[in-house]
This record gives C-alpha cells, structure tokens and sequence, in this order.
C-alpha cells in the first residue's frame, strides 16, 4: 500500500481552494491524501525580531500532529517561514523523512504588491507543496527547469517550472520503490 | 557526475543543521564543524567544493581558520559568513583570498547565486589547469636527441637557464638546431603557457624586419593598409626568439637595444608607447665577440644579449649522436611516410658514421628523409643514402687526421663491398683480423 499523505492546514481553517489543490497533488502522486485542519500553536515558533516563523520549529510542532508513523505530513502555513541564515523559506522539508511544511504567505501575489488571484496561489501552492513532498520522498534538487524539483528561490522561478516530476526523478522514485 | 561536498563551519547549531538541511536538498554531501579545529578536521575528510565559513567564532577565529584551511588544500573556495557588524573583517578575508562573503541572514536568491557562482569558477579552474597540461603536452617540443657528452652539456643547461628569465646568445654553425635549443628552453621556462615568437632577422630585409618586429599603424607607410602587432608585441608574456641576430643592420641594432633597455617601444607610424613583457633568446653562427671587434656589432647589444650564452657543437664533433639521430628520423618519417622501414642497416649505419656532415643536423635529417622516400626496406639501405655523391661534391675542405681518413675509407670499402668483412680486407690489402680491430676502434658496423 502506498504510504498515505496528510495535508495539514495549520493556524486557520481549511482554505477554500483545498480541493483544487488536493487535486493537483494527486495528479502528481498516487498515493492516498486527506486533508484536515491541523491545531498547531505557532507561536513558540515566532521570533520577535525577524518577526517570522522558524521553519524548522513549526515542522516539529507539525509532526505532533502526524495522524500514523507510516505516513507523511504536508504542513500548510499562511505565516512567513524562515531558517537561520536565510531570510525566507517558501518551505522547508526532512528528506526523505515523515514531514515537510510549506508557506503561502509569499505566494500570494498580494505580496508582490498584486491583485488577489486565487488561481495563481493554487497553481504556485500545488509546485511547493509536490516539491516539499518530493524531499520528503527522498528528491534532491534537480537541473532540469522544468522538473518541480528545480530549485526556486524566488516566486518567478516557482512559475516557470512545471508541476511535475520530470523522467529523471520519476525513475529515482521508482527505485525507491514508489509505486 | 560526482557527489558535490560543502563544509559548513560555524558556532550556531541552528545555522549548521539549516543550512545543512538546505544543501541536502541540493544534493550536495555535507559536513558540519562547530569551530576551528573541528574544520581541520573535517578537512581530511574533503576536498571540498566550497568551504563555508562563519567568521566569529569562539576559540579559533575565521581569518585563522581560513589560513590553516589554504595550507591543508590550497585550491579551496571558500565563501564567508558574517554580520553586517563585521563586513570589515570580511573585506580582510576576501584579500586572503576567500571567493566571497554574505551577510547573515541572506536572501536564498543571492545564495543559490553565489553558490553556484562558486562551483562554476572552481570548475572552470580546475578545467584550466586540465587544459593546460594538456596544452603542455601538444606543445611538447621535438627532442634533442643526443648521447654525447657535449650534449648532455647542452641539456643541462638548457635545463638551467629555462628557470631564469636572462637572455640567451645560442651558438652553432648552421643546421645544428639552435632553434631546438631555444624552443626547448621556452618549453621549460614559466613562460612555456605563452608563444614563442620566431624571427629570422637574417632572411628578412631591413625595411620589413622592422616593421616585422615592431608592428606598425594604418598608413604608417605605402601598402599598410591596416594596423598590424608586430612580432616584439605578441611575445607579449612569452619569448622572441631572433635568428641570426648577427645579421641585423645598426640601425635595428640600435631600436633593439631601445626595446631590451625599456621593454616598451611603439608601432612604425605611431605615437602611443607599447609594453612587452618577452624573454629574448638570439641564435647565430657567427663569432659576435669578432663582430663587436670589428664595430659590426653593438657592444652594448652585445652585452645586453649575451647574459648566458650555449654553444652547440656540430655533428661531427660528436659522431656519437650519428646513429641515435638516425634511428629517431628513421622512425619520424616512417610514421609520417607510413613506410615499413624501422630500422638502419649495417652499411648504411657506416657510411653515415663516415660522413663529415657539413650541414649538421639539418643535413643529416634530410640525407635520412631521402632515403625513406626511395626506400623499400626493411631496413634503411647505404645505396638510398645520397652522401658519396655530396661528400664529392664538397671535397675535403679541412685538413683531416690521417686516423679520420682511415676510418672514412674503411667504412667505403665496407659499404662497397656489401659488409662482406673477407672481400673489404682484400680491397684493403689487411688481413681480417686488422679489419675487425679497425671496425672497433672506429666504432664501424658491418
């Protein structure tokens, strides 16, 4: 049975456009997903002077909330998320381990000083959350532009790249034995 | 393509486990060190693509840490970490050679950048280096092939002087490879990545040999239609090497003295003064010293020039380099003719050890050449070698020892006589056992 994958909204209810994004996730993995509303307290994770969240520690916190040992859980943030050193993160991930967490809160075009646009949020949502996923599964970062596990550093490069795993990673996976 | 490594030096675990974390999903190997002495370590664990490296910390600071890093692996690339408090040390660090520095926190962007900025330089350095051994061995000169003592003597200091930068009068009659000599000093000198210009200054009129040498600009005369580096200015880096240098007239004499002295020197028709950084080599086959006697030759060129000077002797001062010669122009044009002809028969090895060899080397290559192409083989034959027909030719210019002539004439009776030993002594009117005894002293083959 392929290992069971958890969306977890954390701080704030389930987001109307969870079952586009669902539904993305799954054009890209096979494996079963459920989405829930997680109660996860951020605020041991906010830090006064960066005035953000510390990644890592929300994805500790995060995987209290992991529903079985066997499963992977995908932490879904509106907060902005940073790790030392770096100034953000759009999301962080344990490779090729149970959990990874991804931030909204820079890609909202809002952000950038844009108008709403919910689809370009799933769209780009949809990118970060398979490539976290993909970590967790074990993925490095991949050359090919297209691939999702391309490297993105900024927003653009989130919408350049493709959604999907390119054949290169693919048959890394399938060695891994994912189904 | 192989594992990249990265290794992360600083105090805060919080630093060291994201930005492992985060060059894990990069796919590089990691290696994390809490301070200074745990990165030494961990140097033996490397090389390391990149070196990241925090520059307060406790115990061993950055800057020392960065030195001890460039001992253990010189090539490294390393990039600093610092605060916005201490850019000045990091300004230090930079002039101790490290890639870059980014202030903490720094924008993924400007990491991924700098990253692969890194790696891309480190690659295309150790491409460089690659290049240029494989530069060094395309480039390898065609040897000096010699077993004699003079020129072992030669070798050396060849070998000598190539690890300085003086200039060098290289001396010899005609044919003997001074240009050989010149290239395998350049070869072997610091210079050896950068050309070695050759000129002949003997076969070139003066109106053209300056304008060979110095270059000139548009207009600078009828005909120059364009602005053209002369042969001073592409040495640039490298070695000019001038043939014949006693040929030049005084009035070149004098511009190259200008040049020697200052090492700058403009285009014909220009205003704008030029550098060139070259190492002169000169070769001639006359007597300079008798030159300068006779007010030919600058004496201040003179001494310019002749801060080391090589005198390579002529074949036939040192028949003991007759046959390796031989054998190495056997195989050199049987490889570029594809003949089948690898070796050189007994008659031919005499008849070549018999020849005065007025051309020298040069005469020698060609005499070989000849043969080679109207040989069958397998083996090089004395009838393909045109030496009796040109040592008539030229007669006997020097009075010669009468031992010289005796072993000239044996090796003719010999090679007449198809190396048959009984039939050569009878020619000769000596009995077969004298033969032999000649054959050895004159180091004859039959």
């Amino acid at each position: 049975m392929a290992v069971p994958i958890h969306l977890a909204y954390v701080d704030g209810p389930t987001p109307g456009w969870s079952d586009a994004l669902i539904a993305g996730v799954a054009d890209v993995f096979p494996n079963p997903i459920r989405a829930f509303s997680a109660p996860v307290d951020l605020t041991p994770c906010f830090v006064p002077s960066r005035q953000q969240h510390h990644a890592t520690l929300v994805l500790a916190a995060l995987l209290r909330h992991r529903p079985d040992a066997s499963s992977k859980i995908l932490g879904i943030v509106p907060v902005d998320l940073f790790i030392p050193v770096l100034t953000f993160v759009f999301g962080q991930a344990q490779l090729d381990g149970p959990g990874a967490v991804v931030s909204t809160y820079r890609l909202r075009s809002e952000f950038y000083g844009l108008a709403e646009d919910e689809g370009v949020l799933v769209e780009r949502a949809i990118k970060e959350c398979v490539h976290e996923l993909g970590h967790a599964f074990g993925l490095v970062h991949c050359d090919f532009y297209d691939c999702v596990m391309h490297a993105s550093s900024t927003v653009d490069e989130v919408d350049v790249k493709g959604a999907a795993f390119c054949g290169h990673c693919v048959s890394v996976l399938e060695g891994k034995g994912w189904e | 393509m192989t594992e990249r490594c990265i290794l992360i030096v600083d105090d805060e675990l919080s630093v060291r486990s994201s930005l492992e974390e985060w060059f894990r999903e990069d796919g590089f190997r990691v290696e994390t060190a809490e301070d200074g002495q745990a990165a030494l370590r961990a140097m033996d664990r490397g090389p390391f693509d990149i070196i990241l490296l925090d520059l307060k910390m406790p115990g061993m600071d950055g800057i020392t840490v960065q030195k001890r890093v460039r001992e253990i692996d010189p090539a490294a690339t390393i990039i600093i970490l610092t605060a916005y408090a201490s850019v000045q040390t990091a300004v230090e660090a930079l002039k101790l050679g490290a890639f870059d520095y980014v202030t903490k926190p720094v924008d993924p962007d400007d990491l991924s950048n700098l990253v692969r900025n890194a790696l891309q330089t480190r690659a295309l350095a150790e491409e460089n280096v690659r290049l240029k051994e494989k530069v060094s061995e395309l480039a390898a000169i065609a040897p000096i092939v010699g077993v004699s003592a003079r020129m072992e003597h030669v070798l050396e200091m060849i070998r000598t002087v190539a690890e300085t930068d003086s200039s060098v009068v290289i001396r010899g009659e005609s044919g003997t490879g001074k240009e050989l000599v010149a290239r395998a000093i350049h070869a072997q000198s610091r210079r050896r990545y950068f050309p070695l210009v050759a000129v002949n200054s003997g076969s070139i009129p003066e109106s053209l040999l300056e304008s060979e040498l110095f270059g000139h600009e548009k207009g600078a005369y009828t005909g120059a239609q364009y602005r053209r580096k002369g042969k001073i200015e592409l040495a640039n880096g490298g070695t000019l090497f001038l043939d014949e240098i006693g040929d030049i007239t005084p009035k070149m004499q004098i511009g190259l003295l200008r040049v020697l002295e200052t090492h700058r020197f403009t285009r014909l028709g220009g205003n704008q003064e030029i550098a060139s950084d070259f190492r002169l080599i000169c070769a001639t086959h006359k007597n300079l010293e008798k030159l300068v006697e006779e007010e030919v030759f600058r004496e201040d060129l003179f001494y310019r020039i002749n801060v080391f000077s090589i005198q390579v002797p002529p074949l036939r001062e040192r028949p003991e380099d007759i046959l390796p010669l031989s054998r190495f122009f056997v195989e050199k044009y049987a490889r570029a003719m594809g003949k089948p002809i690898r070796a050189v028969s007994p008659e031919a090895e005499a008849a070549l050890l018999a020849h005065r060899w007025p051309g020298n080397v040069r005469e020698l290559e060609n005499a070989i050449e000849r043969a080679m192409v109207v040989g069958k083989g397998p083996a090089l034959d004395a009838r393909d070698l045109p030496l009796a027909a040109q040592s008539d030719a030229a007669g006997e210019p020097q009075a010669r020892s009468l031992a010289a002539l005796e072993k000239d004439h044996v090796a003719r009776v010999l090679r007449d006589c198809s190396g048959n030993v009984t039939q050569a002594a009878k020619v000769l009117g000596i009995d077969r056992a004298t033969l032999y005894n000649k054959l050895k002293r004159y180091g004859l083959r039959r």
